[in-house]
């Protein structure tokens, strides 16, 4: 049997609906996507629904108490929670530089957390 | 007393922008003014990711955002000063400003840009009866005691509208273990973007009250609780339908406001619709050589949209400077026509059209299946179809030299007319 699933894409601030027409699991159409970003988003939230996770991290020395952090790829929706109780027990110390790795392959996903800014050591 | 050409207020991203693009266009001698300890303006409290999907082709946080320009104006000799608040900028381009290395400092400067962004409305701004106890903010201040002081505001938390920094800290605010009760919005649509209320409402399943608002807040030292009604349709509230909702924190997501008291000192002349002050397409005040850039003209919805069209404003101060600027004797007038709020630019001032000017415009109210026309005398010189308009998203309009120079007499009219064809 054929399903219509209807998604808001987030991709930009145009935010098509966009309607995925699948049977058995299988795409059949993807449409109301103004551009290929938005096709492809459609087919993950309906496949594999993920996020990129923002956060802070406390951050020892720093001239600022708190580190931005983020995931450097998107982790599946149902992690955040998980991720972010890992991510409350990590310490940093300054300097730090954006791009910095502050939890390697957090939770066994294979995907890395990141500082999101340089924070230089408080002189 | 300094003497600089080019004086930028507001380091955040439209100051950045702006001073980047007069450099690029030949003035050296600039000076940026930010009363903060960094530059970025609002971005490093803006954690989240979004930013930057136009500009770089890539989703970035805000910290990642202004580090680009940042790193990029390291390049160029572009000066900065630190922790330094001004207090006067005049209509001769002379600045007052104050920190604590220098004092009291005089700035003269060939042109200036002002760049000093927007602020939240507050309590005050909407007042909402009741107590007043500690725990009620406006939703930036919460941001900004999570994301770079550490703080948390509060742990049960009921927000009041749904403009994007709301939705963003409802977010915020449940990762970090906070249980939010719910959005509450007098409007009947959300006042944020569609991928906000996406993002950060559905997926967390907070719930998303529209046509409701607070009608009480009770608590002595600290927020006990609100009281919420739902509206009808003259925005009233319904008796019948108030509850009590307990709670530690109200936070407030009703809007901004451009922060123009400088400009208003400087006898710029002001737009009762935007809050901002009058440009033209180059972003030049009423005052000659004063221009202005980003969320003190009027509140962006997107930082790459700040960043794009600050670059016309620095354009336009480096040309003031370098005195290569033809003015028609009456400028051209773009009006309001049917559903449409504002549009920036209001005036234009050029003789000749060599370049494209993009116009950004707001709507009164949701439609579908539109059309955004511009015209001039009798004629429609230009349309443009659009699938849906909302108010929280803005509409750009890039026209052309070619549709330009079709403009006769001087009134532009900027319309959304229902496309025919399709209803």
């Amino acid at each position: 049997m054929k399903r219509s699933h209807n998604f808001t894409c987030i991709q930009c601030p145009l935010s098509c609906q966009i309607e995925l027409i699948e049977e058995e699991g299988k795409i059949l159409e993807v449409k109301g996507n103004l551009c290929k970003l938005g096709g492809k988003y459609a087919i993950a939230e309906f496949t594999n629904p993920v996020r990129i996770l923002t956060t802070t991290a406390y951050i020892q020395r720093g001239i600022l108490p708190m580190l931005p952090i983020r995931s450097e790829k998107p982790i599946p929706k149902n992690l955040m929670m998980k991720c972010m109780k890992e991510l409350a027990k990590i310490r940093v110390t300054a300097p730090i530089k954006c791009g910095d790795i502050v939890c390697e392959n957090i939770l066994n996903t294979g995907i890395n957390i990141i500082a999101s800014r340089d924070l230089p050591e408080e002189r | 007393m300094l003497e600089v050409d080019l004086g930028v207020i507001g380091g955040g991203p439209a100051g950045l922008a702006s001073a980047i693009s007069a450099y690029k266009e030949g003035i050296n001698d600039v000076l940026i003014i930010e009363r903060d300890m960094e530059l970025g303006g609002i971005l490093p409290q803006c954690i989240h990711d979004g930013f930057g999907n136009f500009i770089f082709g890539e989703m970035l946080t805000g910290p990642e955002y202004a580090q680009r320009y940042v790193d990029e104006l390291k390049k160029t000799a572009i000066k900065v000063k630190l922790n330094t608040m001004v207090l006067e900028v005049n209509s001769n381009k002379r600045i007052i400003a104050v920190n604590p290395e220098d004092g009291l400092l005089e700035i003269e400067a060939k042109a200036i840009i002002l760049g000093m962004g927007c602020r939240e409305r507050t309590r005050a701004n909407i007042l909402i009866p009741g107590d007043r106890p500690a725990g009620i903010y406006a939703a930036g201040v919460t941001q900004r005691y999570m994301n770079i002081e550490g703080i948390m505001p509060g742990r049960k938390i009921v927000i009041l509208g749904s403009g994007d920094i709301g939705l963003i800290m409802a977010r915020r605010f449940t990762l970090e273990g906070a249980e939010v009760e719910g959005v509450y919005e007098i409007m009947s649509n959300p006042g944020g973007l569609t991928r906000n209320v996406v993002q950060c409402l559905e997926d967390y399943n907070i719930p998303l009250y529209l046509s409701h608002t607070i009608t009480n807040i009770k608590g002595r030292s600290r927020v006990e609780g609100v009281t919420v009604a739902k509206v009808n349709s003259e925005m009233q509230p319904i008796k019948e339908t108030e509850r009590f909702i307990p709670c530690d924190t109200v936070v407030l997501s009703v809007g901004l406001i451009p922060e123009n008291e400088l400009s208003q000192k400087a006898e710029v002349e002001m737009d009762w619709r935007t809050s901002g002050p009058i440009v033209d397409e180059r972003m030049e005040t009423s005052v000659p050589g004063i221009f202005a850039c980003g969320n003190v003209v009027h509140v962006h919805d997107l930082v790459d949209d700040v960043s794009e069209s600050a670059k016309v404003t620095g354009k336009g101060a480096a040309e003031y400077i370098t005195g290569k600027v033809n003015r028609r004797k009456i400028p051209i007038t773009v009006k309001n026509g049917r559903n449409v709020s504002y549009v920036i630019p209001q005036i234009i001032r050029g003789e000749k059209f060599g370049e494209s000017i993009k116009l950004y415009l707001r709507v009164k109210e949701t439609e579908r299946n539109v059309r955004v026309i511009a015209s001039s005398g009798e004629e429609k010189i230009f349309a443009k179809k659009e699938r849906a308009v909302r108010p929280p998203e803005m509409i750009k309009l890039n026209l052309s030299p070619n549709v330009l120079n079709k403009i006769t007499g001087n009134e532009l009219i900027i319309a959304v007319e229902k496309d025919e064809k399709k209803s």
